[in-house]
């Protein structure tokens, strides 16, 4: 009897384990982190002269907000970029394709938060409301993160409630608007990646 | 115990039992992944999985993954079925006790 009940407890942790995906590599959460930290970096040299926070100056923004989105993009475009490579390095290694029923199901969670807030960054910038976005994007991301967390490792819970603390918190904040996008984006991938490595990384290597 | 009798004796064993669960909810699953999560040694994965595939409940393909070579498993149509007549089975068991 209680063999049995062993048995189906077994059974139910088996099947929602393996149901997740499981292939996220630690090292596309660090390399995001850079990417992120790098970006961060440069729009800092943009938009704090002297003290001065330009984002809040409308005769000086114009010329700044193109650059800024270039410096976005290639952010995004980076950290998409080694994050995919990472990943599918991890998966092969796993002897399995990346593009599978689990993979399909966590990209799909994310990208409701993910599209509904490109979208509002959109029309935030389209009002002028230029700062919320660093904000914005801090939350919305941290919700596609919560989101998905179902269905692949639940650290990357923690990691989302993380990124929407900060995106709360700088809120309120203003002047400190570009440190906390720079810590959510940047050092919490990279304390997250590192973690992920050490945890499942190194581990699934050893089984080779 | 009457009832034991209906239990399938190709899942009688708990690793069997993992390998069905772990292919109930997944299209293909690799020969790596399922050793992962079962913490099994080669020879008696390979072991469970020839003898759940004589019984024609799951099937394989070899596939390249990039330059490797990797063996995915998935369940057939006839092991789901003998698998939840087993599920069954079992929760008749737990209720009837």
């Amino acid at each position: 009897m209680n063999e049995h009940l062993e048995n189906l407890k077994e059974i139910r942790s088996l099947m929602e384990r393996s149901s997740k995906f499981l292939s996220l590599s630690g090292l596309s959460g660090i390399s995001a982190g850079i990417c992120a930290l790098l970006g961060a970096w440069y729009a800092h040299q943009k938009i704090h002269i002297e003290g001065l926070y330009l984002l809040f100056d409308p005769t000086v923004r114009q010329e700044v907000v193109p650059l800024l989105l270039a410096d976005a993009l290639l952010v995004l475009v980076g950290a998409l970029f080694f994050g995919i490579l990472f990943t599918v390095r991890k998966s092969r290694q796993q002897g399995l394709n990346v593009w599978n029923s689990t993979s399909k199901r966590l990209l799909f969670s994310m990208l409701t938060p993910l599209i509904a807030g490109g979208v509002f960054c959109l029309g935030l910038l389209y009002n002028g409301f230029f700062w919320i976005c660093f904000p914005a994007t801090l939350v919305f991301y941290g919700i596609a993160l919560v989101n998905a967390s179902k269905y692949t490792v639940h650290d990357t819970y923690y990691l989302g409630l993380g990124e929407i603390i900060l995106g709360v918190v700088s809120l309120f904040l203003a002047r400190w608007n570009l440190i906390f996008w720079a810590m959510g984006f940047g050092v919490l991938h990279i304390i997250y990646g590192t973690v992920m490595y050490f945890k499942y990384d190194i581990d699934s290597k050893k089984n080779e | 115990m009457q009832i034991l009798q209906n239990f399938n004796k190709a899942f009688e064993s708990k690793a069997r039992l993992g390998i069905m669960s772990v292919l109930m909810v997944n299209d293909v699953v690799s020969f790596i992944v399922l050793k992962d999560l079962l913490s099994m040694t080669d020879g008696n994965l390979a072991t469970h999985l020839r003898a759940l595939e004589e019984a024609n409940y799951i099937t394989f393909k070899k596939e390249f993954i990039g330059r490797k070579p990797s063996t995915v498993y998935s369940v057939t149509d006839e092991g789901k079925k003998a698998f939840e007549d087993h599920l069954n089975e079992l929760e008749k068991f737990i209720k009837g006790s």
